[in-house]
């Protein structure tokens, strides 16, 4: 009796277009936008871009310059772009400030004259000392400190002779005097730090600037031609199965609205027979939209799909039965069809938000993303990820695929106690 | 009514005592009545009688309160007597995305059909329903005359031997009723039992050899048309004075003469003609302004009036 129920229902959403267009290319292109504003980028914050006012023109001050042009997450400007082609002069400090309010960059720098006599500010504080400005849009608050934290660090990179030399002056200072051998030796590797710098032999950023050598590298996803999308593929897939799931149970309150439920009963299909029938459709119709979201993924942006294919399957058919019995459980609650579509609107929305459908749950907090753990996204999009971002065997997925069966058994058969009330009148 | 007796082979249908309440509302009330091979057996009464509810009983969507009810002698609630009822329900219970023949196809296959059968059975009905040039056509584009035959073709799909049609006709125009009464009265050529129910006094008399009327979840009557006329009237005829007056001074002198006021009209039961003359001698003396009078064999509809104090369609 199963089949017929399939059947019936494939003609049925064939010639429902809207289902149709809801079911397939609704969520492809919601996956697109997704996709193309979070998958096509190298990294999550983008460069900030920082005005550069330098008045001291020294040779200080140029390295100071040099060693900010040079730091990779910053876009350091000192003149405006050209107008029509035409070179437009420096930034003066006043012309960087009118930049700053009308937005083109959320910080400038204005380096005063007489910086480079006496750049390194540790020690005793003197009011007379010349201070670099700093000009900051306060709508921004990453920007500036992160602007300071940057130039502290250039500072350290791009001038270490200076802060030698400064270092020295205070230890002499407050320490006694050096020896000739002493001052011999530390003026030798002064001028060896002095002549690297001028040389450009040391950069920003590299090994030879750093206080501690840093070799950073890439552990998960190191090979991924485009990692953010089967997260995406898998979030939004899940949310819009859920959606088509609950949408496609709705066909039950339609047709007990009509009187169909009725005349299908009274033949030789019993209430379990129609749902597990219903259940099994609602499921196929799932995992094909699942199929097509990968598909869709492989073939527009890259993602790698043929070779996780048994992984696939597995949490697809899972996923697919899990979002299936959600659709039948909350149809078997609603009295009518503008009941589950709200009801359902209510909580796949919040069940998309907190299981990191919208947003990564391992950007979320901790709590939160132990609350996502309720919701069927959170489980889905974890096996996808363990399958195509971190490439777990198929036996590493068993606590999804348990979870995700285990809420589909337990929803489905509530929605069968619940659909007790069609059964008779 | 009483307990039905005889031998139930007999009886395509038998119901004994059975009620159904809904809350406070007694929606069957104690029922007892049988349907003999090839019988069609109207019930006829008002919406809200309890038709409905006695035939949702029948066909198992209903759960009785009290009372027993068997198919061919098998228990209503068995899978024999799913088998051998077909059920056209008062909604047009199809599916409308689907084509005439696809939903044919689907509620063939819930019954259990399948193959070279399932195709038979759906050319079948098609062509008791006249709509075999329409198999391709979607529900939702059929006339509203289309879905009703198609719904009561639904409902033959696996050949029952006892039909319960509930208000088949509902809201289609005179011409596909008159097509719907030959689509019953070819099931009475061929035997099929069939209960009917209505609140049209016509179709009853005309596609019914039994009538059962029912109101309030009881049947205060049943017999054929002409039993329930004779048992209610005997020889006499109606008569209708239509009054220019208050309700009130109408239903007045209307209860004085021995008759029943229906809001600004009195009827009167009468044995001969002549008597019209002293009715309208005692209205004008009552001083009540005569508009028309009218003379009428009873019918059903006098026979329902006259058991419930009602009109059928109120």
């Amino acid at each position: 009796m199963i089949l017929p129920i399939i059947r019936t229902a494939v003609v049925a959403l064939r010639r429902d277009r809207g289902a149709l267009t809801l079911s397939f290319v609704l969520p492809v292109v919601f996956f697109s936008i997704f996709a193309v504003i979070f998958g096509g980028r190298r990294s999550t914050t983008p460069r900030i871009t920082v005005l550069v006012v330098d008045e001291d023109h020294s040779r200080v001050s140029e390295r100071l310059v040099r060693g900010l042009k040079g730091e990779g997450s910053l876009e350091v400007k000192t003149r405006p772009e050209p107008v029509k082609g035409v070179e437009q002069s420096e930034y003066t400090a006043a012309t960087a400030e009118v930049a700053v309010k009308e937005g083109a960059a959320p910080v400038a720098l204005v380096i005063p004259h007489g910086f480079g006599d006496d750049p390194i500010a540790f020690g005793p504080q003197d009011a007379n000392r010349p201070t670099i400005q700093l000009l900051e849009d306060s709508s921004d608050r990453v920007a500036p400190q992160m602007i300071t934290g940057l130039l502290q660090k250039v500072a350290m990179t791009s001038m270490p002779d200076l802060m030698a030399e400064q270092g020295s002056k205070y230890f002499e200072q407050f320490a006694g005097g050096l020896t000739p051998e002493q001052r011999n030796r530390l003026n030798q590797g002064i001028q060896y730090l002095n002549e690297r710098e001028e040389s450009g032999a040391s950069a920003a950023g590299s090994d030879g600037g750093s206080i501690v050598a840093i070799n950073a590298q890439a552990v998960v996803g190191k090979n991924k031609k485009n990692p953010m999308v089967s997260f995406y593929a898998a979030a939004i897939g899940v949310m819009f199965l859920l959606f088509t799931a609950s949408g496609a149970a709705g066909a039950l309150l339609d047709e007990a609205e009509s009187g169909t439920l009725d005349r299908v009963l009274s033949s030789h299909v019993t209430m379990t027979s129609l749902m597990l029938g219903k259940l099994t459709y609602n499921a196929i119709l799932a995992f094909a939209q699942l199929v097509l979201m990968f598909l869709w993924g492989w073939a527009v942006f890259k993602l790698d799909f043929w070779s996780h294919i048994p992984g696939f399957v597995v949490m697809g058919v899972s996923t697919a039965i899990a979002v299936s019995a959600f659709g039948m459980l909350l149809a078997s609650i609603c009295q009518t069809r503008a009941q589950l579509g709200a009801l359902s609107t209510l909580v796949i929305l919040i069940m998309s938000s907190i299981g990191g459908s919208m947003f990564p749950r391992f950007l979320m907090p901790a709590a939160m993303q132990k609350a996502g753990l309720l919701t069927i996204n959170a489980w889905a999009i974890d096996g996808f990820t363990k399958v195509f971002w971190r490439d777990e065997p198929l036996s590493n997925l068993w606590p999804q695929v348990l979870v995700l069966l285990g809420i589909a058994v337990t929803f489905f058969l509530f929605a069968r106690r619940l659909a007790r009330r069609w059964e008779y009148t | 009514m009483g307990q039905l007796s005889g031998n139930s082979q007999a009886w395509p249908l038998r119901i004994d005592s059975l009620v159904k309440r809904f809350g406070q509302v007694t929606a069957v009330d104690s029922i007892s009545i049988g349907v003999q091979s090839g019988e069609c057996l109207g019930l006829l009464g008002p919406n809200g009688a309890g038709k409905s509810t006695l035939i949702r009983s029948i066909v198992g969507r209903v759960i009785p309160d009290a009372g027993s009810i068997s198919i061919f002698s098998a228990p209503g609630d068995s899978m024999a007597a799913r088998m051998a009822i077909g059920w056209i329900p008062q909604e047009l219970a199809l599916y409308p995305r689907l084509t005439c023949y696809e939903n044919l196809q689907s509620f063939g296959r819930y019954h259990g059909l399948n193959g070279g059968w399932l195709e038979q059975a759906v050319a079948r009905c098609l062509d008791w329903a006249t709509l075999t040039d329409r198999q391709g056509e979607l529900v939702k584009n059929l006339s509203g005359g289309m879905k009703r035959r198609l719904n009561m073709a639904a409902g033959m799909i696996h050949q029952p031997k006892l039909m319960l049609m509930d208000e088949p006709t509902v809201g289609v125009d005179p011409q596909s009723r008159n097509h719907i009464f030959e689509m019953i009265e070819q099931l009475r050529r061929q035997g099929i039992s069939i209960i009917y129910t209505t609140h049209y006094m016509e179709e009853a008399e005309r596609l019914c050899d039994r009538i059962a009327i029912i109101d309030h979840g009881k049947i205060i009557a049943q017999g054929t048309s002409a039993e329930l006329v004779h048992s209610a009237f005997g020889s006499r005829s109606q008569v209708m004075a239509r009054f220019q007056a208050p309700n009130e001074r109408v239903a007045a002198w209307a209860a004085e003469r021995g008759g029943r006021a229906v809001e600004n009209s009195a009827e009167f039961t009468i044995e001969r003609s002549t008597e019209i003359a002293g009715i309208l001698e005692s209205s004008a003396k009552a001083g009540l302004d005569l508009v028309d009078v009218s003379l009428r064999k009873p019918n059903l509809e006098s026979v329902f009036l006259h058991l419930t104090g009602r009109e059928l369609r109120d």
